[in-house]
């Protein structure tokens, strides 16, 4: 796999997760988290992209302490995955590369 | 030799993320990696022509980006969409010897690396 993304701040009030969606590749990751996991709400302006990026197979993470931190978890998108920490760390090693989008 | 691409997202003085990206940036050239820099979202404004840091009293980013080539940095990408979202045209740059990209080719080119470094 190529490149893990992570994100790490509200798309409501920033372009990260925008800009990430815009360039994500076919091999792919995403993974939402601090701020970022706003992300993965239904209500979120990047809903559409995140959804069409979802629909091409590219898997979208949030980072389960941040969501329940945040107590967001009951709003977010079904196809967005929960990862914990171990698995954040597996996906890192996974990835060829790790672009972060602040 | 490694692959290196530097992403450059944030705008040239309101923080200090486009200086460093800068000087990491030659520092890794003069270590004879294939250095190459990416410039998207508010990193495009680093590249504006016309800018007169000495108003603020700091340096000027844009009068330090001409010598990129001097470093062997010879791969300077800038994202389009970017440009545009902040009608910025292709004219107005610092660097003539830039490729301005779109979303898919940004996608292919990181894809091609072998290290990511983002500011």
């Amino acid at each position: 796999m190529s490149t893990l993304h992570t994100v790490n701040k509200s798309p409501f009030s920033h372009t990260a997760l925008n800009s990430c969606l815009t360039v994500c590749g076919p091999d792919d990751g995403v993974i939402l988290l601090e701020d970022g996991v706003y992300g993965a709400m239904a209500s979120a302006p990047s809903h559409t992209q995140l959804k069409e990026i979802l629909a091409r197979g590219i898997r979208v993470y949030a980072l389960k302490p941040d969501v329940d931190a945040r107590g967001i978890g009951e709003k977010l998108m079904a196809e967005v995955e929960l990862a914990d920490y171990e698995k954040f760390v597996q996906l890192s090693v996974q990835h060829r590369c790790v672009q972060s989008w602040y | 030799m490694k692959k290196i691409l530097f992403i450059s997202r944030h705008s040239p003085y309101g923080t200090s993320q486009a200086r460093e990206a800068l000087e990491a940036l030659l520092a890794a050239a003069v270590y004879g990696q294939d250095t190459q820099v990416l410039f998207m979202d508010d990193g495009v404004f680093q590249l504006v022509n016309n800018q007169n840091s000495a108003t603020i009293d700091q340096k000027s980013l844009g009068a330090s980006l001409p010598a990129l080539p001097l470093y062997d940095v010879e791969k300077i990408y800038v994202h389009s969409e970017s440009l545009r979202n902040r009608g910025i045209s292709a004219n107005e740059l610092v660097l003539d010897s830039v490729q301005i990209i779109d979303s898919q080719a940004v996608s292919r080119l990181l894809a091609q690396q072998d290290q990511l470094l983002s500011f």
